[in-house]
């Protein structure tokens, strides 16, 4: 055993003590430039390019329970830009190509594996939809391809291609798709900007917005009161509720998505792999084990429950896709708060507050924009408004005007 | 299994049943303006607590109302719509419940 080693071992400090990666609780400031309501992947995303980018320290991140609890710990990790929409295509890129240099940045690795994504068509008019998401992707630089069910076969040979009675007949093919370890992806982020002066709170929940006059002024919190140059929210399934403490409403819908994992075993499976009718989406992890998710519950709830309908469905399925599924044993099982939009785009930008920006209505596909969400909510705070034409088409007045993004059909989960 | 209280076909299990969104006030199509028709549209009451929604006994299509809290998922009562929309002519609004049963009746 090297001496070093040794040395850790009979010393009662834990070695990283000295340097932690994120620095001890402080007493909340008075007043900051910035307040981000939310300390999940896209809140500290945000924070974090505030003071890169921006030269923007005086933020303070407010987390009501612990760094990337809520959805960036529930969601299925996946990463990829094939969708349906030039304006959804355009944004989801720009955050796979962040993604691929996450590790290096940050100086952590964020388990990045770039695998491939395929979703499977059963029907005619999928393939027709495939065909059209395979050259909108192309037009805007992503790798994706329509392939048939002998290569299919080829790349996922476990793969069952009459699942269900409904047999594969073509494969939307994602070259770009990837995973990575969600948490590491928020633990990376929160570590990089509070290394540059951010403040991250946890245990922090906010309880009151102060509004004078169109502006927002500060933040009440269960640790006292705060006052903010201008305020961000992202909160993923509780935004609307946050909204109406703000004063204004949003549209959104709050659905809970349940979603399980089963006990590790040897790598078998290296594409995310989806089922377009079945709503299913199976991936096996870096550590083996195997992630699958499904459809949105049938009915809007601010609930993390499990259902049995649920899971019988949702396994029914994952055996169908893969038969041998059926002897693995299921590790964990669980939900998250999805604030869903009615055309499963996300709320981005500017507010009926004048200084309060939304970054909100991420549904199920927020995970894979928190990079580019970090960026251009960034961009938004620093010039004080000017909305990014990235994310102007997400914008909370598109719904009053009838323009919406729709990329329902793009959406693994609830069609 | 969770159980929903049909008020035509008594207490079923819930996956018998299908959502059908918030009962809210439909503007009048022909006055309203596309901000309200919007509203209308895609905006839902989303507040912590009992909300009034629409479901249906999907095998025997029945549409009813039902009262149910968002968070603990208890529903607290079901009810024909008749007593919301006894009067075809003017659908009771989602905040006056007590005028319109007693119109009703």
């Amino acid at each position: 055993m090297p001496f070093s080693l040794l040395k850790f071992g009979l010393n009662k400090d834990y070695p990283f003590e000295q340097s932690p990666d994120l620095p001890q609780p402080s007493a909340l400031k008075p007043a900051y430039d910035v307040v981000i309501i939310g300390g999940g992947g896209h809140g500290v995303a945000t924070a974090y390019y505030l003071a890169k980018y921006h030269g923007i320290t005086n933020v303070a991140v407010l987390e009501k329970a612990y760094l990337g609890g809520g959805n960036t710990a529930r969601n299925t990790a996946v990463i990829r830009s094939n969708y349906l929409t030039p304006q959804g295509v355009r944004f989801y890129s720009e955050s796979v190509k962040l993604f691929e240099r996450l590790s290096n940045e940050f100086d952590f690795n964020i388990m990045y594996s770039q695998r491939g994504q395929l979703t499977l068509a059963h029907t005619d008019a999928t393939v027709r939809a495939f065909r059209q998401r395979a050259e909108v992707n192309k037009h805007f630089g992503g790798r994706t391809e329509l392939i048939d069910p002998v290569d299919i076969g080829e790349l996922v040979p476990t793969l069952n291609l009459s699942p269900a009675g409904l047999p594969v007949l073509a494969g939307l093919w994602h070259q770009d798709g990837a995973t990575a370890r969600h948490d590491a992806v928020a633990w990376g982020y929160a570590k990089g900007a509070t290394q540059r002066g951010v403040e991250l709170h946890q245990l922090t929940e906010v309880t009151g917005i102060e509004v004078e006059a169109g502006r927002v002024t500060g933040v009440q919190t269960n640790r006292g009161r705060v006052s903010a140059g201008c305020v961000v929210q992202a909160v993923a399934g509780h935004s609307a509720e946050l909204a109406q403490l703000a004063g204004f409403q949003i549209p959104i819908v709050a659905y809970p998505l349940q979603a399980m994992v089963t006990q590790p075993v040897k790598p078998f499976l290296n594409p995310l792999v989806s089922s377009s009718a079945l709503h299913c989406y199976v991936q096996q992890t870096s550590r083996g084990e195997i992630v699958f998710g499904g459809g949105s519950d049938p009915y809007p709830l601010y609930g993390t429950r499990s259902t049995l309908e649920l899971k019988e469905s949702l396994m029914a399925s994952a055996v169908e896709m893969f038969p041998f599924m059926s002897e693995m044993r299921l590790m964990r099982q669980w939900a998250g708060i999805t604030d869903m939009t009615s055309d499963y785009s996300p709320i981005m930008g500017l507010s009926p507050v004048e200084n309060y920006y939304l970054d909100a209505g991420w549904g199920t596909w927020g995970f894979k924009a928190t990079p580019i969400s970090g960026v251009t909510m960034a961009q938004l705070i620093a010039s004080g408004g000017k909305v990014p034409e990235l994310i102007a088409p997400f914008s909370l007045d598109r719904f009053d005007a009838f323009r919406q993004v729709n990329e329902m059909g793009a959406t693994a989960a609830s069609h | 299994m969770k159980i929903l209280s049909c008020p035509l076909n008594g207490p079923r299990n819930i996956a018998e049943f299908i959502y059908g969104g918030q009962v809210k006030e439909m503007p009048d199509p022909a006055q309203a303006t596309d901000k309200q028709w919007a509203h209308y549209v895609f905006y839902e009451d989303s507040h912590i607590g009992i909300v009034r929604e629409w479901w249906m006994h999907a095998p025997s299509s029945y549409w009813f109302i039902a009262e149910r809290h968002n968070q603990s998922d208890e529903v607290v009562r079901t009810y024909d719509p008749s007593e919301l929309f006894g009067l075809r002519e003017s659908p009771a609004s989602a905040s006056d419940l007590k005028q319109d049963s007693a119109e009703v009746s």
